[in-house]
């Protein structure tokens, strides 16, 4: 699949029975509707998706579900890719840059049970990817759909406790009180310091959290080929950036935006682009700096192994 | 010329209670309007429906040839921060408490689509210079600040992007006598220097005596005298002035 928008939404009322387990890799457990939301949910969330790829970074209202996780460990990230998710679909779910943490492993056993879709750990073969806290390295493409876990949609939330006022302002594009923050660091620290969360305006309109991705993915944003959708399931949002979408990350002209990265190379496949994760390796001090990113550190050691 | 500010045919009622009752006003450029009256007499009303904070019964407030109270919010607000500025009483409600002073003031810059941290900053010590407050104290919290450098602190804030109105809801309210002095004084050469229309509601006689180059004497809504500062507190026609003056306590 393409694209929500494209996609035709699976026959209801018929318990989705057998419907993944056709062409997926595992079979669908038929006590479940396909991809567990009933079908008149799903069509709720693909409408405030279609509406938030039409206004691209305004936070749309949604029903949100109780899901059979916690607030907090993507409630709202698996109800968008269950909403999107078609038969045929190749799902990688990845928790800060890893395929192997009880997360991410939770997450694609549940969607290969209740939809039978095949998932996958190979950033290149996936149609969706279900993200907590990165973007893949690899470079995404028109065929795949990026779903974002948002704990806090709300960009403001920390500058204007209101709603109704940060509604507002997101109305009227009032946006200097977000420049007062980014001021305040300067001011204090020579350099602002937001280096995770960045704030960032899409399309040159609305302000959007980016979700807790470290700053240094936030170029791989703007105009990215593939679809990026957001879902806060405790605070009941859904936001979207369509693909080719201009995502610019607020900055001063005479402190220019910069992304941040750890300066070493990865201990495992020496990689001096990627973003870093630091490893305590023993009780003494010892560390190492490794890939956040998995598949893209295995396959740069795959490369190399080849190579020698 | 033209008046800056026109309102005309205020009406507003809290129930029974005629907060403005048919009230006309002009401001002209580069002029000092002082509002007197007792509590309740609908001063402060007056200033949130000028302001278009509040919308009244009836009547209309023109600015510059603009219909305040028929413009959407996003004009207001635009006009807020550009063309107006607002000193309350209470130097908290005007100011971010958690936020340095450079912040505050580089605030409505930013706001206003300044996009260069050193010039902005430039323009808040400059600023903060010119109210009489240490550029030193430039990243410091305004809590730290005393009462009347915290109201100083609030007029740069206000005045930074050169508005041409500004309204003023007490200022020197809950400040001692020296500390207002000096506050009617700053006041008074930023005015005369930035040519600013200054609309001033104020119980204090004294303080409209020293800056407004015009009177307006407010009582249950109603204005009941208006003219020249010094005409109408050296010669009052109205009963309620009369009292008024001679209420005033010399020390």
């Amino acid at each position: 699949m393409t694209s929500a928008a494209a996609k035709p939404s699976p026959p209801s009322g018929g318990r989705g029975l057998g419907e993944g387990g056709a062409q997926g890799a595992y079979a669908h457990d038929t006590g479940y509707n396909f991809a567990y939301l009933d079908e008149s949910t799903k069509r709720m969330i693909r409408r405030a998706i279609l509406k938030g790829v039409a206004i691209p970074g305004h936070q749309v209202p949604f029903g949100s579900r109780e899901m059979p996780l916690p607030y907090g460990w993507g409630t709202g990230g698996i109800q968008v890719t269950a909403s999107i998710l078609g038969p045929s679909d190749v799902l990688k779910v990845i928790d800060q840059g890893a395929d192997d943490t009880t997360n991410a492993v939770s997450i694609r056993a549940f969607f290969r049970r209740v939809a039978g879709v095949a998932t996958t750990e190979r950033t290149a073969e996936a149609t969706v990817i279900q993200t907590r806290h990165r973007i893949p390295e690899r470079q995404l493409t028109e065929g795949q759909i990026l779903v974002y876990q948002v704990p806090m949609p709300e960009p403001l939330f920390r500058l204007e406790a209101r709603v109704a006022e940060t509604k507002r302002m997101h109305a009227l594009a009032d946006y200097g009180l977000m420049h007062v923050k980014l001021y305040e660091d300067i001011a204090r620290h020579g350099h602002i310091a937001t280096s995770y969360n960045y704030p960032v305006m899409v399309d040159g309109r609305y302000l959007m959290s980016p979700s807790p991705i470290p700053a240094f993915d936030n170029p791989k944003m703007d105009r990215m080929p593939a679809l990026q959708l957001f879902g806060a399931g405790r605070e009941k949002r859904i936001y979207a950036v369509p693909p080719y979408t201009a995502v610019r990350s607020l900055d001063f002209e005479d402190h220019p935006f910069r992304p941040i990265r750890a300066p070493h190379a990865c201990a495992l496949c020496g990689s001096r682009e990627s973003y870093l994760d630091e490893v305590i390796t023993d009780d003494r001090g010892g560390k190492i700096f490794v890939c956040s990113d998995t598949d893209y550190c295995t396959e740069r050691q795959a490369t190399k192994a080849a190579a020698e | 010329m033209s008046p800056l500010l026109s309102a005309r045919g205020l009406e507003l009622r809290f129930g029974r209670i005629a907060a403005l009752d048919g009230v006309d006003l002009d401001i002209w450029p580069g002029e000092v309007v002082a509002i007197v009256g007792e509590s309740g007499s609908g001063k402060t009303t007056l200033l949130r429906v000028l302001s278009g904070l509040a919308a009244p019964d009836a009547g209309s407030v023109i600015f510059d040839g603009q219909d305040v109270l028929g413009m959407n919010e996003a004009a207001r607000r635009h006009l807020m921060r550009t063309q107006w500025g607002f000193v309350h009483q209470n130097p908290r409600d005007g100011l971010r408490m958690g936020v340095s002073a450079g912040g505050n003031i580089g605030e409505r810059l930013m706001a206003t689509g300044a996009r260069h941290y050193g010039n902005i900053r430039a323009a808040a010590a400059d600023w903060l210079r010119r109210v009489e407050i240490d550029p030193e104290r430039l990243d410091a919290l305004p809590r730290t600040f005393s009462g009347g450098m915290q109201q100083r602190l609030q007029i740069a804030r206000t005045l930074v992007t050169h508005p041409r109105l500004v309204f003023m809801d007490e200022p020197t309210g809950g400040l001692d006598v020296s500390v207002q002095a000096r506050l009617l004084d700053l006041i008074r050469a930023l005015v005369a220097e930035l040519g600013l229309s200054v609309l001033l509601v104020t119980h204090d006689i004294a303080a409209a005596r020293l800056l407004a180059h015009r009177i307006l004497v407010m009582r249950h809504g109603q204005v009941v005298e208006q003219g020249l500062t010094d005409r109408v507190l050296d010669d009052p026609q109205h009963p309620y002035t009369q009292l008024l003056v001679t209420s005033v306590l010399a020390a």
